[in-house]
């Protein structure tokens, strides 16, 4: 009896406490850099895509829900040329953006993507792509990578030795 | 002629009041226990959410009002019916101020014990007709938690009839024009608050309802407006008890300065809030806990405080 009484007294000045609600679609919630919201492709400092249709984004999701078909221009680099993530499949796991050698795919605090029809759910390459760096600003790939592209040979990438003639013989 | 509209003003007045008190209840009470929850509870329709039953109400109406095949229809229809009348009959006697009040009986409180014990039938029945595992054990346990509760609810007033000294419940709030039967009648405000909160089925013993057990008890089956008038039973049930504590034990419409109608509503409005409060604070017990409570620790002490009442008044006399 005196525990009751003594909960109710305590369920009671609860009153005068903080509410912790935060009444959504008026006051936004403070969302953690770190959210995995919807998902973006995001261009190098230079304004190209960093995305190199390697495929291991879609080989990565669980739910199969990226389809995308690779190509080239005429530099030579890879580029894909449809992109397509159906958003009504996405778990938002992430495993995408863990996968990307390019840290091309990106996962956003942005989660209010609701639809009236479903078919708007599926996202091309043009509702994917975004004009800027995303998480990590001043990473190029194609600057740091060995790969040969237009403009650019074999040890002329950032940080990266020429190449080793293997049929000299001098150190 | 006169008379009669008089009588009539009185019962359109009360069945208003009744009602929208009652209709409001649901919103006061999800909003009460928000804020002893730290949250908001339904503020969306209409201002701070007043609107939320008219909202509740539209959609209960409109919904398909199923019965069940392996229903036993005609008992299936008139259980809910009877919750809603019991209660609402019960509120004829209820004095809620000089001059307003449908009938005085001079056995208005015999007529009031009957009547909550009538509800019973409606929970009982609703479990049995909707022939469901979960609504027969809700009706089961309805019927032996309210008969249980009742032995004591009847005994816990008799203090009360000893000190008023009449079973009319305008002269027993004649009565404590002095003194509030809460204080001499402690014991028996108690009792009568337990057995209260017992008939209503309200949430620390709310047994035949138990939604984590039973789904929802007695009217799992039942929906639309018949799952409504169930609600609406209850919620006329919680301002009956409510109002028959402020009869009985708080002196009714007395009170200084303000008019006997605001007195008596805000007294109900206060004893309504504790009830939430009951029901944000404390978990349900077991049933044989709840049995237990009821034989073990609450018939004697009411009938304890029935001797000392009687000792006292004879003394006294």
């Amino acid at each position: 009896m005196w525990n009751s009484l003594k909960t109710m007294w305590i369920v009671f000045l609860h009153m005068f406490r903080r509410r912790v609600t935060i009444q959504y679609p008026d006051e936004k919630p403070n969302i953690p850099p770190r959210w995995r919201g919807r998902i973006i492709l995001s261009r190098d400092p230079d304004g190209e895509e960093r995305c190199v249709a390697c495929y291991l984004c879609a080989a990565a999701c669980p739910v199969d829900c990226i389809a995308l078909q690779a190509t080239e221009d005429e530099h030579g680099r890879r580029y894909p040329e449809f992109f397509r993530i159906n958003f009504s499949r996405c778990i938002f796991c992430g495993y995408c953006e863990e996968a990307c050698p390019t840290d091309a795919i990106q996962l956003t605090p942005d989660f209010e993507m609701g639809e009236y029809n479903r078919k708007n759910l599926v996202y091309e390459k043009e509702d994917l792509l975004i004009d800027g760096t995303g998480k990590y600003p001043g990473y190029n790939f194609y600057r740091v990578a060995g790969a040969t592209i237009g403009g650019k040979n074999k040890g002329e990438a950032e940080n990266e030795a020429p190449p080793v003639d293997p049929h000299s013989l001098l150190p | 002629m006169n008379e009669w509209a008089i009588i009539w003003a009185n019962l359109i007045l009360i069945l208003a009041i009744v009602f929208a008190f009652s209709a409001m209840l649901s919103w006061i009470e999800r909003r009460l226990l928000g804020l002893w929850q730290d949250r908001y509870g339904p503020n969306r329709v209409g201002p701070f959410g007043v609107l939320q039953i008219v909202a509740d109400s539209i959609k209960l109406l409109t919904k398909e009002d199923w019965i069940p095949p392996f229903a036993d229809r005609a008992v299936f229809v008139l259980a809910p019916a009877i919750v809603a009348v019991t209660t609402l009959l019960a509120f004829a006697v209820v004095p809620i101020a000089p001059g307003i009040g449908v009938v005085d009986l001079n056995i208005g409180l015999l007529f009031f014990l009957a009547m909550s014990s009538l509800g019973v039938y409606s929970i009982v029945l609703g479990g049995w007709a909707s022939n469901s595992k979960y609504s027969l054990l809700g009706g089961l346990r309805a019927a032996a938690q309210m008969l249980s509760y009742e032995v004591f609810m009847g005994l816990a007033l008799m203090g009360v009839v000893m000190l008023a000294d009449s079973f009319n419940l305008r002269d027993i709030v004649a009565a404590q024009e002095n003194l509030w039967f809460c204080v001499p009648q402690i014991l028996g405000l108690a009792t009568f608050a337990v057995a209260g909160i017992a008939e209503a089925r309200r949430l620390p013993f709310d047994l035949p309802e138990s939604e984590n057990e039973l789904v929802a008890g007695f009217h799992t089956e039942y929906s639309s407006m018949k799952f409504g008038l169930f609600f609406i039973g209850e919620y006329v049930g919680i301002t009956l008890i409510s109002a028959m504590i402020v009869t009985l034990f708080f002196g009714g419409w007395l009170g200084p300065l303000l008019p006997p109608l605001v007195w008596f509503l805000l007294k109900t409005f206060i004893v309504v809030a504790c009830f939430v409060l009951l029901r944000a604070a404390l978990p349900r017990p077991r049933y044989d806990q709840l049995m237990a409570y009821g034989w073990k620790v609450m018939l004697p002490v009411t009938l304890v405080n029935l001797l000392i009442t009687g000792a006292v008044v004879l003394s006294t006399a």
